[in-house]
C-alpha cells in the first residue's frame, strides 16, 4: 500500500514531467497560465528573440487588468481611454501578442474582462488538481479550488509560454487547522489578517499551506478564495483548500467547467484530491476561529495586524515597527478606533466578488459615506459587476456617496490613476499596505469589505458590529 | 545571462527587515514594456523626496555606496509581489550579489534567473557584514563561499543546476528546450487536467 499524500502532494506527483535528479530540479507540467499586460511584454519580447512560438495556446488566457482605467470614458473614436500611455502602449502590446501567438484574451471592454484571479474561477478555468500560474504573486487565490498555483516572475512567464512547463525544487508543506465557527461580522478576510498577524509575513515561507478545519469547510467559494489570495503575505508558495461539495457546486455549469460525462470523470479524479488520513506535513499549526475579532492592520506589512478594537502597539525597540508607525503617523497606545480616514476601497483580487460587494452594501444600505471620505467601490470583473446591478447594489453604493466603477486592481496597486494622495488614510479591502502601494505617500489599513463599508460610513475605523443587524 | 563565478566588491548595508519590492520599485514604473533602465526607479521613493531631489540620509545616496555592488540587506529580502522588475531595477543600478538571512521565495527565483545572486548567510555572520558597511567581500559562486572581510569563510547553500546556470550563463530556457522529447512525452499521456475547452 503506498504511502497517505498530501493534497499538494497529490498534485505535484500528477504534473512531474521528470523527477528532480542530484543535479537538476523537478519538471512540472503547467495546466493553465495566466497572462495579464504588466508581467508579459518582455516574455514575448524573449520568445521573439529565439524565433520561438507558445507551446499551448489552448492553456493560456490572458485579461487586462493591473493598469486599466476603471473609469470607461471614451475617447474621439469612442475607445475606452487609457490616459497614461506607456499603459496604452503595455495594453496594446498584449492585444498584438495574444493574437499573433494565438492566446484568447478578454481584453478591456470585453463582457468577460476582470482581474485575472476573479475571472479564473468565474469562468470556470480554474481546475481542482490542476496546475496553475500566473506572473502575479496572487495566483496562489486559485487554490481556493484544490489547484497547485503560485505566482512566478517574467523570466518563468516566458519559459512556461515556451515550454508549458517550470523547473521547481519541491516546496516544503503546512497544515493550517482553523476549529470553530466565526462570530457575526467576522470574515473570510479577518481569518487570514489573523494568521499572518500570528505567523509573520514569512511564517509560511518555503511551504505550501493546505487550509483545513471546520472553519475553512463552512467557508463559501469566494470566501476560500480571499483565504488562500493572501497566502502569499505570509510568505507561502500557495495556499491551498481541498475540493469538496461546496467546489463543485460553484464549478458546475460554468462556462469552462466539463460538462456531461466529462463532468462526471472530472468529479471522480476531483473526489479523490483530498489529503489521505495519516498523510504528514511539514509543520501543522491550529487556530481557534471562534474567538477571532474583526482584524485590522495598524502598519505597513500584512502581518502587522490587531482586533479592530485593539490599541495601537509598542514597537518594543523594533527598528521595522518603529518605522512603521512613523511613515503611518500612529503612536502607540492610540485606539485603533476612530482613527479618521480619507478614502474607503472596496475591491482588488482579495475582496471584489459578489459576496464582499453584498457584505459593503449590507452596510451601506440607506447610510451615507461620510462626507470628509472618498469611497470607490470596484467589482473584480465585468461580471461581478453586472451580477451586482441585476441586484442593484450599484444603486445601493451610489446612493450612499460611493464611486461605482469598472473591473481592474484599481487602488489595490494604484498603476491605473486611482491612487491615494500623499498623507491621505485608506481602508482598503486589498491585501498590501506596503508603504506607497496605493500611491506616493498614501497609509493603508487593511480590513474586510463589512468593516471597510462601517469606516466609510463612520468616516474613521469603526467596528462593523455596530452596522451589521 | 552573464556568468557569474567570483565576485568581489564592496559592500552597501540595508539591514531593514521585510523589504518589499513594492519598495524595491514602486508599481507606477511597471508600465515599461522593456527590461532596461530600471535602475532610476530603484527604491525610489527611499531615495527621492515628493520634488524628485535626492535624500542625503539614504544609503544609496552616500558616497559610500557609488562602487559598492554587493547589497547586505534583512531577513525576507524581496517579500511581496512577484515582479521581475525589482530584480531588474537592482541590477541596472549595478547590484551583482544580495546577501540577507533569508528571502522571499519568488525574489530568489528571479534573482537566479537573471544571474544576481542570493547569499544566504546565518543571523551570526550576517550581522559581522551589518557591522562592516563598506567591507570588501568576495562571493565564490562557483565554491559556494563567502570570503568574508575578516579574514573568515562561510558556505551558503544554492542548488547546484542554479549554481551551474549562474557560473556558466546557461538559462534555464535553454534546458527545458532540450527536454523536448521528455516534455511531448508527458503531454502524449492522458491529460491531469485537459485545455481550455469552453462548452455550452
Amino acid at each position: 500500500m503506498s504511502e497517505p499524500r498530501t493534497l499538494f502532494e497529490k498534485v505535484w506527483d500528477a504534473h512531474l514531467v521528470r523527477g528532480a535528479s542530484p543535479e537538476t530540479p523537478a519538471v512540472a507540467y503547467i495546466d493553465l497560465h495566466l497572462v495579464h499586460e504588466v508581467t508579459s511584454p518582455q516574455a514575448f519580447t524573449l520568445l521573439r528573440q529565439r524565433g520561438l512560438r507558445v507551446r499551448r495556446p489552448e492553456r493560456t488566457l490572458a485579461t487586462t487588468d493591473h493598469s486599466t482605467p476603471t473609469d470607461f470614458a471614451r475617447d474621439a473614436r469612442g475607445q475606452i481611454l487609457i490616459r497614461d500611455t506607456q499603459a496604452a502602449e503595455q495594453v496594446r502590446q498584449l492585444e498584438t501578442n495574444c493574437a499573433e501567438f494565438g492566446i484568447t484574451l478578454y481584453a478591456l471592454g470585453n463582457e468577460r474582462q476582470g482581474i485575472v484571479h476573479v475571472i479564473g474561477p468565474e469562468l470556470g478555468v480554474t481546475h481542482p488538481g490542476s496546475s496553475i500560474v500566473c506572473g502575479d504573486s496572487h495566483t496562489c487565490t486559485h487554490g481556493a479550488f484544490g489547484a497547485l498555483a503560485f505566482g512566478i516572475g517574467t523570466s518563468e512567464v516566458g519559459h512556461v509560454l515556451a515550454t508549458q512547463c517550470l523547473l521547481l525544487e519541491k516546496p516544503k508543506t503546512m497544515a493550517v487547522s482553523f476549529g470553530g465557527v466565526l462570530r457575526a461580522g467576522v470574515s473570510a478576510k479577518d481569518l487570514i489578517l489573523g494568521l499572518i498577524a500570528s505567523v509573520g509575513t514569512d511564517g509560511a515561507s518555503g511551504h505550501v499551506v493546505e487550509y483545513q478545519g471546520e472553519t475553512v469547510r463552512a467557508l463559501s467559494m469566494e470566501e476560500r478564495m480571499t483565504l488562500c489570495n493572501m497566502s502569499i503575505e505570509a510568505g507561502a508558495r500557495t495556499g491551498m483548500v481541498a475540493p469538496d461539495e461546496t467546489t463543485l457546486a460553484y464549478l458546475e455549469g460554468r462556462p469552462f467547467a466539463p460538462k456531461g460525462a466529462a463532468w462526471e470523470a472530472a468529479v471522480a479524479r476531483w473526489r479523490s484530491l483530498p489529503s489521505d488520513p495519516g498523510a504528514r506535513f511539514d509543520r501543522e499549526v491550529s487556530f481557534d476561529a471562534s474567538a477571532l475579532e474583526p482584524m485590522v492592520t495598524w502598519g505597513t506589512n500584512p502581518g502587522m495586524g490587531v482586533p479592530i478594537g485593539a490599541r495601537v502597539p509598542e514597537p518594543q525597540g523594533d527598528a521595522s515597527r518603529e518605522k512603521a508607525l512613523r511613515y503611518m503617523g500612529l503612536e502607540p497606545g492610540q485606539a485603533m478606533l476612530g482613527r479618521p480616514v480619507d478614502v474607503v476601497f472596496i475591491g482588488s483580487c482579495t475582496n471584489s466578488r459578489l459576496s464582499d460587494l453584498r457584505a459593503a452594501a449590507s452596510v451601506l444600505r440607506g447610510r451615507q459615506v461620510a462626507k470628509n471620505v472618498r469611497a470607490l467601490v470596484v467589482p473584480g470583473s465585468q461580471q461581478v459587476k453586472r451580477q451586482a446591478e441585476a441586484e442593484g447594489l450599484d444603486r445601493v453604493f451610489r446612493e450612499a456617496g460611493a464611486e461605482w466603477r469598472e473591473a481592474g486592481c484599481s487602488m489595490c496597486i494604484a498603476m491605473n490613476g486611482d491612487a491615494l494622495r500623499p498623507g491621505q488614510y485608506a481602508v482598503s479591502t486589498s491585501n498590501r499596505n506596503f508603504e506607497g502601494r496605493q500611491g506616493q505617500g498614501g497609509r493603508t489599513f487593511l480590513a474586510s469589505p463589512l468593516t471597510a463599508a462601517a469606516s466609510a460610513v463612520a468616516g474613521s475605523l469603526a467596528d462593523p458590529r455596530e452596522y451589521v443587524a | 545571462m552573464t556568468p557569474i563565478r567570483r565576485w568581489t566588491a564592496r559592500t552597501v548595508v540595508m539591514p531593514a527587515e521585510n523589504v518589499d519590492t513594492d519598495q524595491i520599485i514602486p508599481a507606477r514604473f511597471l508600465t515599461t514594456t522593456t527590461r532596461a533602465g530600471l535602475g532610476r526607479a530603484l527604491f525610489a521613493d527611499w531615495r527621492y523626496d515628493a520634488s524628485g531631489s535626492a535624500r542625503p540620509d539614504f544609503v544609496l545616496n552616500t558616497p559610500a555606496a557609488d562602487d559598492a555592488s554587493i547589497l547586505v540587506a534583512g531577513r525576507n529580502f524581496g517579500c511581496g509581489s512577484s515582479r521581475e522588475h525589482a530584480v531588474w531595477a537592482l541590477m541596472d543600478h549595478g547590484f551583482r550579489v544580495v546577501i540577507a538571512p533569508a528571502f522571499a521565495d519568488i525574489f530568489r527565483r528571479n534573482a537566479l534567473k537573471n544571474g544576481l545572486v542570493p547569499v544566504v548567510l546565518p543571523a551570526d555572520l550576517h550581522a559581522r557584514l551589518v557591522a562592516a558597511p563598506g567591507a570588501s567581500v568576495t562571493v565564490d559562486v562557483e565554491g559556494s563561499v563567502v570570503e568574508l572581510p575578516d579574514g573568515g569563510t562561510a558556505p551558503f547553500f544554492i542548488e547546484p543546476f542554479a549554481r551551474y546556470c549562474l557560473t556558466t550563463g546557461q538559462d534555464e530556457l535553454q534546458f527545458l528546450l532540450s527536454l523536448e522529447a521528455v516534455i511531448a512525452a508527458y503531454e502524449a499521456k492522458p491529460p491531469a487536467t485537459p485545455p481550455l475547452q469552453e462548452v455550452p
